[in-house]
């Protein structure tokens, strides 16, 4: 997994798309000195395969996408958070921020598709591309941008007032898409984040009668239901137990293979089991935070080259 | 077998019961586990029937100790003063006597239940006695005749079984309906408004609201009475003293009531939703109409019961507007008309016992319509969304395989 894709300072392209050789069957291979998941390399089945995906009507393209940071800084009024950050985060590649909380991986997640404008006083430098375009362009609107980059968030959060089945398709109904084959939506996109078979039978059930894990799983479909090109994790898995954990590790794994997974974790192991590549993100005392080394994640926790770095993969600090 | 009869193994049931020694050994593990003697539950902070016939004792000294006190050894102080001695002698009575039953720490705990339960109680009292009198005043006149007839060819002193409200329960339902119509959608904008948007005016609106809702309701009737009736009442009929010029009023009162609940519930609100909203690729007004809003429903219900319950029985507001009238009148919009305050207000100032009496079944009705509104209200807002999707699925061997 060497190759174009890790320079961060490269213009984006056709030439980076790795996730188009891709079959039905990915292989994480995780085999570093660190992995505590010893044994053979995971084979995610597509749950799916053989399934006709649902067409959506002014949905997102197809596909997975490429997504850039170029020099990102970004502020809380005039308080630097995040200085020149330059990642690239290949197509249909799962990429892990790990860090130190309050280092700014957040910050940088909700940079890539737009989230960060909302708060208050919050300011932004730099460029996010998508596919080679900056989505903070003049005349590209914000929910465009959220519509192809979904987000799952830290703590589960599914719309309190509306069904399960409703929850999934909340994003159709939010941003008016129109769909041909609503059930069948609904049922590919919890087989995908893997909660059909508890669900099935309580579809009008509300989702906030569901345990936490399962509604977090809910959040990934409906976040999956517009079918993105991007999917943003913000340390969905801080709240949950184990088993939950484990299952939302799984979806991840499938999801690799149909979009781009940029995933925030504070657990070391999780990084490991679930990425391709890893960025490493430090703020120092009154300092903004910064990117301190970026790799495949084999490397990250192998052989990095910075020591803090290997410090912090190593559990020395942080 | 015999010489380990405290293993514990699967038997055969047949093999267990043919050998004596191996069954004895299944007894005595059994009786060990079991316990011989029942376990008294502990459950001290609770009250026990110990601790309810030490209070009945409690209050029947204090009792005795207030009458002695109160009628031979002093000339008594009236009612109020005895009332307020007799209940700081039982709960000191009460404290001493749980300290020494149960120690110092329970008794404080005793102690500080009774306290806020008697407070509790008379808070509850005279709701249930005001509520309890007009029911004992109203209840023996209302016949069906009071929801179907009007008071048209009524005299005051014909017995206030004779005759009816319909005309005014017909308009208090109208005026309130209307007023409901025309302030609910200006106070969901408003809080919406308050709530969800980052601008400016935000701070002089919210004074605005909080003014409006000091406002005397009086004054919001002479409001409508003066910058709608009196200059356009001669060239529009509609601008007479009708029902619609009341709804006006009372939407003048209405409209802060709803709109401060709204704003809280709104804020209660969590921002993860409208996180999720906005993440999912929705615009901000479709976050507000499909989750926030959907989302504070039960609270937005709330807010019209509370609207409601604030308009219903305001009386000020109506006597420069509807006026009132004794015969039916189902137009809103043209001719005065009657609603339940106003018959209450009118009747119950009159001289004659029946008069009094027919305005004690008004307020009486109007008591019992304030609670079906409640109601209809709570079922409406309150209902959960729980369409089933029935529909036939099949298994396939992918999802088998799901761990």
């Amino acid at each position: 997994m060497t190759g174009p894709a890790n320079d961060p300072t490269l213009p984006m392209g056709a030439d980076l798309d790795l996730g188009a050789d891709r079959g039905a069957t990915a292989t994480l291979t995780t085999g570093s000195a660190l992995d505590l998941t010893s044994g053979p390399p995971r084979t995610v089945e597509d749950p799916l395969a053989g399934r006709r995906p649902v067409r959506l009507i002014g949905g997102p393209p197809p596909g997975a996408a490429t997504l850039t940071a170029r020099r990102a800084c970004a502020w809380f009024g005039d308080n630097l958070v995040l200085e020149n950050v330059d990642l690239a985060m290949p197509a249909a590649e799962v990429t892990a921020l790990i860090g130190p909380s309050g280092c700014g991986k957040s910050t940088f997640l909700r940079l890539l598709n737009r989230m960060h404008e909302l708060v208050p006083g919050a300011a932004l430098a730099g460029q996010v591309l998508l596919d080679g375009q900056d989505i903070y362009r003049a005349g590209i609107r914000a929910q465009e941008v959220r519509l192809r980059i979904g987000m799952v968030f830290q703590k589960p959060n599914p719309f309190p007032a509306m069904s399960i089945r409703d929850n999934v398709l909340a994003g159709l109904k939010l941003a008016r898409i129109k769909c041909s084959n609503r059930n069948e939506l609904v049922e590919q996109s919890l087989i995908r984040a893997g909660l059909w078979r508890e669900v099935r039978d309580r579809l009008g059930d509300a989702g906030g009668a569901l345990s936490g894990g399962q509604q977090q799983r809910l959040c990934i479909a409906r976040a999956l239901a517009v079918q993105p090109n991007v999917l943003l994790m913000d340390e969905p898995c801080s709240a949950l137990d184990p088993t939950s954990t484990r299952r939302i590790e799984d979806t991840v794994a499938e999801l690799r293979q149909h979009l781009t997974v940029v995933i925030v974790t504070h657990n070391m192991q999780q990084a490991q089991r679930v990425s391709d590549h890893c960025a490493f993100f430090l703020a120092t005392e009154g300092q903004p935070g910064r990117i301190v080394e970026h790799d495949t994640t084999e490397t990250i926790f192998s052989r990095p080259k910075d020591e803090r770095t290997l410090a912090y993969v190593e559990g020395r600090f942080g | 077998m015999a010489t380990t009869p405290s293993r514990i193994e699967p038997q055969p049931a047949t093999a267990t019961a043919t050998t004596a020694g191996v069954t004895s050994g299944h007894v005595e593990v059994a009786v060990a586990r079991t316990p011989t003697s029942p376990r008294p539950l502990r459950r001290r902070s609770e009250f026990d029937p110990v601790d309810y016939a030490t209070m009945v004792g409690c209050a029947i000294s204090a009792l005795a100790l207030g009458w002695v006190v109160f009628t031979h050894l002093t000339e008594g102080i009236g009612w109020f003063g005895f009332v307020v001695v007799v209940y700081l002698c039982f709960l000191g009575l009460f404290g001493l006597v749980t300290a020494d039953r149960l120690g110092r720490l329970v008794a404080t705990d005793r102690l500080a239940t009774v306290a806020i339960t008697s407070g509790a109680i008379l808070l509850a009292a005279p709701l249930l006695w005001l509520v309890g009198y007009v029911v004992l005043k109203g209840l023996p006149n209302v016949t069906g005749h009071f929801f179907t007839e009007d008071q048209g060819g009524i005299t005051p002193g014909m017995p206030a079984t004779r005759g009816g409200g319909s005309h005014a329960i017909m308009g208090s339902l109208e005026q309130v309906t209307l007023a409901l119509v025309i302030s609910l959608p200006l106070a969901l904008t408003t809080a919406v408004f308050l709530n969800e948007t980052r601008s400016r005016l935000r701070r002089p609106v919210r004074i605005f609201v909080d003014a409006m809702s000091g406002l005397p309701s009086i004054v919001a009737g002479l409001f409508i009475f003066a910058v709608l009736i009196l200059p356009n009442a001669q060239k529009s009929e509609v601008f007479g003293n009708n029902g619609l010029m009341a709804s006006l009023a009372l939407s003048v009162i209405m409209l802060p009531t709803i709109t401060r609940t709204v704003e809280v519930v709104l804020r209660l609100v969590p921002d993860g939703l409208r996180e999720a909203s906005l993440a999912l690729g929705a615009s901000r007004a479709r976050t507000v109409w499909s989750v926030v809003l959907p989302t504070a429903r039960n609270g937005i219900s709330t807010a019209v019961v509370l609207g409601i319950a604030r308009a219903v029985g305001e009386t000020a507001p109506l006597l420069f507007t509807s006026v009132g009238a004794s015969l039916y009148n189902s137009n809103p919009f043209s001719g005065s008309q009657e609603s339940l305050p106003i018959f209450v207000y009118r009747n119950i100032r009159q001289p004659l016992a029946t008069q009094i009496d027919r305005g004690f079944t008004g307020a009486f009705v109007l008591m019992l319509i304030v609670l079906t509104l409640f109601a209809i209200t709570r079922l409406i807002g309150g209902q959960r969304r729980t369409q089933r999707t029935a529909r036939p699925r099949l298994v396939t061997p992918q999802e088998d395989l799901e761990p």
